[in-house]
């Protein structure tokens, strides 16, 4: 058992998780939330795609957090993705400089996001990729997956998680190539072309 | 056809049948809902059908998943968790304190994170334009609120007790009252968004969502404690609330756990 100041820490149940329900829109999502690349930086790509149902429709009220290391493979551990302004309360949008690595981004009434971050470096033992975390109301518990990129077809074939998953299913976790270092990623919830979603042991 | 509150608690009650089934036949404690849980209809469509992967963070502790994004003071703004302030006005409604502490799952305190927190007003209205109860609106009231913990994992928010809402999932369908709470932990495999409940709601046995928490124990983790001492006089009401976070983080790679 780890001491803490206050005295002896004991093991303790977890809090079950809970849908977000419908109505996050005026707490969580932000302005500038899938803005998470520094203004004019050279290694910045575009991500978009769609989040659809086992219907094949498209979420209108879902949310995803991404989550990546910079170029060079280190993890941000900067805060101000949400930066305030201190006299009015309001969202300043990020400082246009720092890599705070993490972003925020809601579905648009047509289940489209979007976001521009930094092109992950690799880390460890795994090819590179953005880690994802997908929100919606009727989803009881959040669902990881990745996004992984298609540009080093090396780096995949000996990526461990990759080498894992059946191979009609593993271009569910690799974007599409658009050109430009534009990429696409769309995100099936259930049925046909499902993504593969991943728990953490 | 028209679904009514008995064909619901009807589902709820055998989906708790199903799961004592399965805790005779030896299947372990379920301390999240499924995300399958047919009473509530919305999940429905929105769950996968195909087993999650599963990934072992001790085989690569350099894993992204097991760092959490950064929250400082630059993203918050004074008097973010006292909802009670963020207006010209006095919100209507019964004031409240709520305080807790934000602990991973070997009980020790996540410092420094960032918790956000949005609810209904006193009447049971959200401010979002998609809302369609017509209770209401507070124009003293946003229902949003954030903090970061302290250096014991500590967390309090200043705000009014929200009322119960009707969802129209079914006739009469009523949420018992919540607060809805989000969670970074110490690595992003921790992230956790759920909601809080008041003591004693007589909707309890009748929330889909809430009864998606098929596990009694587990179930009782979401209702906040009444806590006299909390209480600030002449003020607000005290409730109190621990938030535990599952999920695995770099200590853990770490140890080779
Ligand atoms: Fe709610």
């Amino acid at each position: 058992m780890t001491e803490t100041g206050t005295g002896r820490a004991e093991p303790v149940l977890p809090t079950p998780s809970h849908t977000v329900g419908p109505f996050y829109g005026h707490a969580l999502p932000f302005p500038g939330g899938g803005d998470i690349a520094p203004l004019g930086h050279p290694d910045t790509i575009t991500l978009r795609g769609r989040v659809l149902d086992g219907a094949g429709e498209p979420l209108p009220d879902a949310f995803l957090e991404l989550w990546g290391a910079g170029p060079d493979g280190e993890v941000a551990r900067i805060d101000g993705s949400m930066r305030r302004d201190p006299a009015s309360g309001g969202f300043l949008g990020r400082d246009g400089v720092e890599f705070t690595g993490w972003g925020r981004v809601q579905t648009d009434a047509g289940g489209h996001w979007s976001a521009r971050t930094l092109r992950p470096g690799a880390r460890g033992r795994c090819a590179p990729y953005l880690s994802v975390c997908v929100f919606a109301r009727g989803l009881m518990k959040h669902l990881f997956t990745r996004i992984y990129l298609p540009d080093h077809p090396a780096a995949l074939a000996a990526d461990p998680l990759l080498a894992r998953v059946a191979e009609d299913r593993r271009a569910t976790l690799i974007a599409a190539d658009r050109g430009r270092g534009a990429y696409g990623f769309d995100i099936r919830l259930q049925g046909e072309g499902e993504t593969v979603f991943l728990e953490y042991q | 056809m028209t679904l009514t509150q008995q064909d619901i608690d009807r589902e709820i009650a055998a989906e708790r049948a199903a799961y004592a089934e399965r805790r005779a036949g030896g299947a372990p404690v379920e301390h999240h809902p499924r995300r399958d849980y047919a009473p509530y209809r919305s999940s429905a469509l929105r769950h996968p059908v195909q087993p999650l992967v599963a990934i072992d963070v001790g085989e690569d502790p350099e894993l992204v998943e097991l760092r959490s994004p950064a929250f400082g003071e630059r993203d918050l703004a004074a008097g973010d968790d006292d909802l009670t302030r963020q207006h010209a006005g006095e919100p209507i409604g019964e004031r409240i304190t709520v305080e807790g502490r934000l602990l991973d799952r070997a009980g020790r305190p996540v410092r420094g994170q960032l918790i956000e927190i949005w609810q209904a007003n006193s009447a049971g209205r959200y401010a979002h334009r998609r809302e369609r109860h017509d209770a209401p609106l507070d124009p003293n009231f946003s229902g949003v609120g954030r903090a970061l913990t302290d250096g014991g994992g500590r967390y309090r928010f200043t705000t009014v007790r929200p009322g119960p809402y009707p969802w129209r999932q079914h006739v009469n369908a009523w949420r018992p009252a919540h607060i809805h709470f989000s969670l970074f932990g110490a690595a992003f495999t921790q992230r956790l968004v759920t909601q809080m409940y008041f003591p004693g709601d007589p909707l309890f046995p009748h929330d889909p969502i809430l009864q998606s928490v098929t596990d009694d124990a587990a179930r009782r983790r979401l209702v906040a404690a009444y806590d006299h001492s909390l209480s600030v006089p002449e003020f607000s009401m005290g409730y109190r609330w621990d938030i535990v976070l599952d999920g695995p983080h770099a200590t853990w790679a770490g140890e080779g756990r």
